[in-house]
């Protein structure tokens, strides 16, 4: 597999595998309007996964779906952090501030790429990050406006952290803790990234589940 | 807090009331406005206000029953085009 599709493949199975974790909050969110507001978000993500897989798909000789759901856990390109089965609720925002900011600094390299079909794409799903990202950002401040809020905000950041520096290549991990440090009032320690390389075994009982259907009916489209 | 919402589907058009919600702050309500009625094209502008800052007013009386104020109290098409033929003016 070339570097191109390497690199769609990573973001893709990031968007589709966090879209997947926040579903897991439809019906049960805090409140109603927070529900509908999130379960979109993670619609969102997912169509921004399947727009990368496409891309990648043409590159591969296959189909969106086959890269979605046909790989072997194990051949997911997605960062741990992704991944990770929290379904508590300052965690949850922690991780999507956390990824948003993130995926922020990587849409801004990829908009600027030569490639301008992978540059077009990371335009197009930006405009709709930016909400993602105003959404992030508020819960962050209302976390932020109270004491226990705070505290329950630095408890998951420095769970995360780690998590969250390994969604990044090298280079890109100097602006990113730039970017938290200047945003959190406590401090983020020095951490040791966990890379994509790591996977959990939460991936695996997700992949069981998201993949159910697929599995039970080879070659059914729907 | 409610915020009611309301929708212009295209510039130049009145606003129409699109529905309501509850949100903690104006933040939020920014927000879950352009989630709810903004995100799918349907809307090209939005009014969020705070259901307490609208006025309610629901008692309209009209003992005497002056149906000239209405608007289904006669029909101003007939006397339209009388008043118009006496005056010698087309519709156009």
């Amino acid at each position: 597999m070339n570097e191109r599709a390497r690199r769609l493949l990573e973001i893709a199975d990031d968007e589709l595998v966090l879209g997947w974790r926040d579903s897991e909050w439809t019906g049960i969110a805090p409140f109603l309007e927070e529900d509908v507001a999130f379960s979109s978000i993670a619609q969102n993500e997912i169509g921004h996964a399947r727009a990368l897989y496409e891309l990648a798909a043409r590159e591969l000789g296959t189909t969106a779906d086959a890269l979605a759901f046909d790989r072997d856990p194990s051949e997911y390109r997605c960062a741990p952090l992704c991944e990770l089965r929290r379904l508590e609720w300052a965690r949850t925002v922690a991780r999507h501030w956390l990824y948003e900011t993130a995926d922020e600094l990587r849409l801004e390299a990829l908009k600027a790429s030569d490639d301008a079909e992978v540059a077009g794409l990371a335009a197009k799903i930006d405009r709709e990050e930016a909400y993602h990202r105003m959404h992030a950002e508020m819960w962050i401040d209302r976390l932020l406006a109270t004491d226990e809020g705070r505290e329950k905000l630095e408890e998951a950041v420095g769970e995360l952290w780690p998590y969250a520096l390994g969604v990044l290549d090298e280079e890109l991990r100097p602006p990113f803790a730039e970017r938290v440090r200047a945003k959190l009032p406590f401090e983020v320690p020095e951490a040791e990234p966990v890379t994509r390389e790591q996977h959990s075994e939460e991936l695996r009982e997700l992949w069981e589940e998201m993949t159910m259907v697929r599995r039970s009916v080879p070659g059914a489209t729907w | 807090m409610i915020y009611e919402v309301f929708r212009q589907e295209r510039k130049g058009q009145a606003f129409q009331h699109a529905g309501s919600f509850e949100a903690p702050d104006l933040a939020f309500a920014e927000t879950y406005a352009k989630e709810f009625y903004g995100r799918r094209g349907e809307s090209q502008a939005l009014w969020v206000v705070p259901r307490d800052a609208i006025v309610p007013v629901g008692e309209f009386v009209d003992e005497l029953e002056r149906n000239y104020h209405r608007v289904d109290g006669y029909s101003i098409k007939a006397k339209l085009k009388e008043a118009r033929e006496r005056a010698g003016t087309s519709s156009a």
